[in-house]
């Protein structure tokens, strides 16, 4: 039963199978197989002990090597951060119209620049700058403070209304609830959205004149142009922080909101604060 | 496995015929030792022809990446050049980017349609004359005959105890095996930067360590493959065998040896001549054998070892020579021809009679049947001739109309489009504008369609308008930003198509791009 079973046409042994005729022969290996094979073991042996491979209670073994991903991951970080050390120290050193005249500056702090957007920006603004109701589109053309780069710097580094800056922008709309009656409000928010638009009541607008003449134009100018260094928002282009229709110019005249963005200078460094400047002023609607 | 019940009332079990597989008296060894071959050398025509073939293959091998070719001061002079760097592929007049990696895939086809149209005629041509393993194992051959001298002499070294002359031999083979392979890995890299600033870097140390870790590898499996492994990687490692037998046919040339002229064999030819006794031609003096690189006997018949290199043809021939018969005991034919003179040799007696096939002369007679080149003209053939010129003749024709400045644009997502103060609305796009060419364009970028809009580049001072002209360098790509702005009184017709296009006022090209402007209209 036991004896060897040599095929009778090749003369291999088989391995005692068969199949409906069709015998399994037992080729012999070929010695280079059979040596590659071994070698694949001793090196996998090998491996795990030169790396971190096996499993242990609290950790995987180190390996001889003193290998990790994490260190490698900080080598490279480092290494990245060497490459462009000068190009960051050029950043921090030159003022801002420099960096956006030097076309290699200008890339390196938008795409850095981009980078901490997505990190610390993008929650209130979007991740596209595209803003929402209440937190300014960075996009458009329309700046609360001003929008050439070195507006956007101070307002990123100082931020607005933030209580830890003394610098900040600081602008508060008085909540005219208080000193306007109701019938003026809505006269008042009819005469702003005629500014832009067609008002529901031509006549209310037009009694709103006096009442805007009277009440806003000290900050938002006789026709509604806003005023950047005060933080007064223009009323008579096509962009609206809180709504557009009359109802929202009404409920904003009344109690208005004000937003507060953070300073950032404290929190990210100059260099960075630099950077992201540089960004917002190439999303299109840099001054 | 055969399962017998036995006698159910006198046993309750089942006896099973069976038995264990891996018992210790049935082990094999793991591995079988390799038997060493000493190919003789061979000659004869078709010897002459592998050593022109062989030429041939390693001349271009090692030259090509030396030829220069002069394409203007942007692009570097190299005819073949594959920069993986700057991700270019440089072939002759040709310059490939990239996104024309299809030109490779489509030689790939051809290459793997040619194969099918070479060895439904000739058989595994490939194999035997032209694959660089067979090239070097034939060029190590050399050196190991010139230094240890031909088959007899090799096997008299190799069964011969060491001494100073056998190791000196020895050590002499392989270290000019050694700088063989070096030399072949070395002239990879060539191929992968300029050729002789890299000669010289490489002699200074100063080399990527790319390159001579690419030479180290590839002196280590041309040495091990080429000198030491050289038949088993046709035999074990190589997959070619495989497909190439499933693609031969009855009508394919493989080499064969025609016992239906060569048996019965004797040695003793003379002697069964004079005892009236018909035999073959084959005298079985194993030359075949003898110079077989393979290890292999032609007259088994077809086997999956052999490579078709036709030096038993050679060997053969010669022998036939001196006895003053026809040459061609073995050649090159096709199954269909053997199959017609085997039958003619037999006449369905199932015992072959070489006076069947021999005149009262002593000539082969006229019936014997023989190949002729236009035999290979056949449908198949057709069919993959067809098959290769249409893939080769439809790679030409896109080589020879492709573009050579392009355009592609990436629409902004986020925000889709953005309000302006005064009521219009604006749309970013990434505009990437290709100068495939090895010289300096202005390419001129404009709208087409969106009536009334005007567009703005980045970094870019022109003033604002419906065409900007782009300064881009040599072979490279230009990414612009451009914010492309409609006015307040036509933006309410909702998202609109327009198309952005480039062009060289210089040269005519053109392309365009599909584009698509959106608004809060289109977007509500």
């Amino acid at each position: 039963m036991s004896e060897k079973k040599i095929d009778e046409v090749s003369g291999v042994p088989t391995t005692g199978h068969e199949w409906d005729g069709i015998k399994e022969l037992d080729t012999p290996m070929p010695r280079w197989w059979v040596w590659t094979f071994y070698g694949t073991i001793a090196w996998a042996l090998a491996y795990t002990i030169a790396y971190p491979a096996w499993p242990m209670i609290s950790s995987a073994t180190k390996g001889v090597l003193g290998y990790s991903s994490r260190q490698e991951l900080a080598t490279t970080l480092t290494d990245v951060a060497a490459q462009q050390a000068d190009l960051r120290a050029a950043i921090a050193e030159k003022p801002l119209d420099e960096i956006l005249a030097d076309e290699t500056l200008r890339r390196f702090a938008t795409s850095a620049g981009a980078a901490a957007y997505k990190v610390n920006c993008s929650q209130c603004h979007g991740s596209g700058a595209q803003g929402s109701a209440g937190y300014p589109n960075l996009n458009d053309d329309d700046w609360l403070w001003g929008g050439d780069i070195d507006a956007i710097h101070q307002t990123i580094a100082h931020g607005a209304r933030s209580e830890s800056d003394a610098d900040t922008r600081v602008s508060e709309m008085p909540a005219f609830g208080d000193i306007l009656s109701a019938d003026e409000i809505r006269q008042v928010a009819a005469h702003v959205a005629s500014f832009t638009g067609t008002p529901s009541d031509a006549a209310l607008a037009e009694a709103g004149a006096q009442v805007f003449a009277d009440n806003c134009a000290a900050c938002h100018g006789e026709t509604g142009g806003g005023d950047a260094a005060l933080g007064a928002p223009n009323l008579a282009d096509a962009i609206w922080l809180y709504g557009s229709n009359e109802a929202a110019i009404a409920a904003q005249v009344r109690t208005p909101k004000h937003g507060v963005m953070p300073a950032w200078q404290a929190r990210l460094g100059d260099p960075t604060v630099k950077q992201l400047s540089v960004y917002i002023h190439s999303l299109g609607g840099g001054q | 496995m055969s399962l017998t019940t036995e006698n159910a009332a006198s046993e309750a079990f089942e006896r099973i015929d069976a038995e264990a597989v891996n018992s210790a008296t049935k082990r094999q060894p793991l591995y079988a030792a390799r038997k060493k071959i000493f190919p003789k050398r061979a000659s004869g025509q078709f010897r002459r022809f592998k050593w022109l073939i062989m030429a041939i293959t390693l001349g271009i091998y090692y030259l090509t990446p030396w030829i220069r070719w002069d394409r203007g001061p942007y692009a570097p002079d190299q005819a073949v050049l594959i920069d993986l760097a700057n991700r270019r592929f440089y072939f002759l007049f040709i310059e490939i980017w990239p996104q024309e990696f299809f030109y490779v895939a489509g030689l790939l086809v051809m290459a793997g349609i040619g194969l099918f149209l070479i060895t439904s005629t000739v058989g595994r041509a490939w194999c035997g004359y032209t694959c660089p393993q067979t090239v070097w194992v034939d060029l190590f051959l050399v050196v190991e005959r010139a230094i240890e001298g031909d088959r007899n002499a090799r096997m008299k070294l190799d069964g011969a105890p060491w001494s100073l002359g056998k190791l000196s031999k020895r050590v002499s083979k392989h270290a000019i095996w050694l700088l063989i392979a070096v030399a072949t890995g070395g002239a990879w890299v060539f191929y992968f930067a300029d050729a002789p600033s890299l000669f010289v870097e490489i002699f200074t140390g100063k080399a990527a360590a790319v390159a001579y870790i690419t030479i180290g590898v590839l002196t280590a499996t041309t040495y091990v493959l080429g000198g030491l492994m050289r038949e088993q990687v046709c035999t074990y490692m190589c997959p070619w065998p495989r497909i190439q037998a499933a693609m031969l046919d009855e009508n394919s040339l493989t080499v064969t040896y025609n016992d239906w002229r060569g048996e019965p064999r004797s040695r003793h030819a003379k002697k069964a001549a004079a005892a009236g006794v018909s035999v073959g031609d084959c005298v079985d003096c194993n030359a075949c054998v003898a110079v077989c690189p393979m290890g292999i006997d032609i007259r088994d018949g077809q086997q999956l070892e052999c490579i078709t290199c036709a030096l038993c043809i050679d060997a053969c021939d010669a022998v036939m020579d001196k006895l003053g018969r026809e040459r061609g005991l073995i050649s090159y034919a096709t199954l269909s021809d053997y199959n017609a003179n085997m039958a003619l040799a037999t006449a369905g007696s199932g015992s072959i009679d070489p006076a069947r096939v021999r005149e009262a002369s002593g000539k082969l007679s006229g019936a014997v049947a023989h190949f002729h080149w236009r035999k290979i003209f056949r449908p198949r053939t057709f069919v993959y001739f067809g098959a290769w010129s249409l893939v080769g003749l439809a790679m030409l024709y896109a080589l020879l109309t492709r573009d050579r400045l392009e355009v592609n644009v990436l629409h902004d997502r986020n925000p889709q489009y953005v309000l302006l103060s005064d009521g219009s609305v604006r749309n970013g796009y990434t505009v990437k504008l290709l100068n495939m060419i090895p010289e300096p364009r202005v390419i001129f970028l404009s709208l087409e369609g969106l009536p009334g809009a005007t567009m703005q580049a980045v970094g870019i001072d022109q003033p604002e308008g419906r065409s900007l002209a782009i300064p881009v360098e040599p072979d490279r790509l230009r990414e612009v930003r451009i914010y492309v702005r409609q006015p307040a009184e036509l933006s309410h017709r909702g998202n609109e198509r327009f198309n952005f296009v480039v062009e060289d006022k210089a040269s005519f090209e053109r392309d365009v791009y599909h584009a698509k402007f959106d608004t809060p209209e289109g977007s509500r």
